[in-house]
């Protein structure tokens, strides 16, 4: 085939326009969440004592953690679907949950203590935590990988992993409000951990998926 | 440069507007860019030029099928060449080769206007055969024989939308199959 008559042919198909990726990302999200929401609510639920745990702080900044993990990097996906773009100073923004988490550790630690490091760091359930934050966040990692397909990044294995830090966070989000384990050490081991195992395995599945 | 890359930008808004005379001549004019870019790129890596052709098709299909993601605030140059960097590195990859694409082969070549010969090309057509009967039907009918929306809907008895949903989705699975190579 002429190249002049593949023009001719792209020029008939122009009336065919795909939505933007943000769109298609947003609808992705908005199937997947509620089918989060209920994996969870069906299979863990929410701790029992979830409203007298929002007064401690502690309880709210593992959602403000996973949210400032998780918005960051819904914006530089889309940001990344796009060719000519690169990671730069967006990557900044990723560093705003670890800051958190920190800020949050420095804070624990000053407080008179009732249990001791080891204790707070396996807390009650560390071995369901990062199981379970990885298997809420696979639905979300299916969706935002159709949604993304839509993009062109020249990078798909890093966009992939923006898109498993993506659901990561969400996943994370949800299992916050089952986790009875508040102590910002847990969170930086357990969290972090499942927040890697998805990364990575987004990277995996995006340098194969997200190549244009 | 400057003035051409402020016509493509201006090209491809009104094409997102729902402009096919302007989408068709933005096409028309950096496919002689493409086409200098793509061979200099083979040149570079060693190769002879007789793929160009079949790269600056495959770089076509991707903008098209991919221009939701330029931002029509940014310039398009920029985002055009990305794209034709990311096909020149694949295609060249796809002959493992080491691969140094400069940054500047597409931005700051000559276009080579027209070529002496059109280099054959063998990738589309080839997946051409393999698409679903309906898709194949259709995209030889625009494609091959130049036939409009219109024409093919009445020869092959498919409403127009029909048409336009078979063809879109063709050239879809045409980047698809040219990716697996």
């Amino acid at each position: 085939m002429d190249t002049d008559r593949l023009i001719q042919t792209l020029a008939a198909d122009n009336d065919q326009r795909p939505r933007p990726v943000s769109t298609q990302l947003a609808m992705a999200l908005l199937v997947t969440l509620p089918v989060v929401a209920a994996m969870l609510l069906v299979t863990l639920g929410i701790r029992p004592d979830f409203m007298s745990a929002m007064r401690n702080p502690f309880f709210d900044t593992k959602f403000l953690v996973t949210l400032a993990l998780a918005i960051p990097a819904i914006v530089i996906s889309v940001h990344l679907s796009r060719p000519e773009a690169s990671l730069g100073r967006w990557i900044w923004l990723l560093l705003l949950s670890p800051f958190i988490l920190i800020v949050a550790l420095i804070v624990e630690m000053t407080m008179p203590q009732r249990a001791p490091m080891m204790v707070r760091i396996i807390g009650r359930n560390s071995s369901l935590c990062s199981a379970a934050i990885t298997l809420l966040s696979l639905p979300i990692l299916g969706g935002a990988m159709i949604a993304l397909r839509h993009g062109a990044p020249s990078r798909p294995a890093v966009a992939g992993a923006l898109a498993g830090l993506m659901s990561a966070g969400l996943g994370a989000t949800f299992y916050a409000a089952h986790c009875a384990d508040d102590s910002p050490l847990f969170v930086a081991t357990w969290y972090t951990l499942a927040a890697l195992v998805v990364a990575a395995l987004g990277a995996a599945i995006g340098s194969k998926v997200l190549r244009y | 440069m400057r003035g051409r890359d402020d016509e493509w930008t201006d090209l491809m808004r009104s094409a997102n507007a729902g402009d096919s005379v302007a989408y068709h001549r933005l096409l028309k004019s950096v496919t002689p860019v493409l086409r200098a870019g793509a061979r200099q790129g083979l040149s570079r890596a060693g190769q002879p030029p007789d793929q160009a052709e079949d790269i600056v098709q495959d770089i076509l299909l991707a903008v098209h099928l991919k221009r939701q993601t330029w931002d029509a605030n940014a310039p398009f140059a920029p985002w055009l060449f990305a794209i034709a960097r990311n096909k020149l590195i694949d295609a060249l990859r796809r002959r493992g080769r080491r691969v140094f694409v400069n940054i500047d082969d597409f931005a700051e070549t000559i276009p080579s206007e027209p070529p002496a010969e059109t280099l054959p090309t063998v990738e589309i057509s080839n997946h051409l055969a393999d698409l679903p009967p309906r898709q194949r039907d259709v995209l030889r009918s625009i494609a091959v024989e130049s036939a409009s929306i219109k024409t093919t809907a009445s020869k092959l008895s498919m409403t127009e939308g029909a048409v336009r949903v078979a063809l879109h989705r063709g050239l879809a699975s045409l980047a698809a199959k040219l990716r697996k190579d």
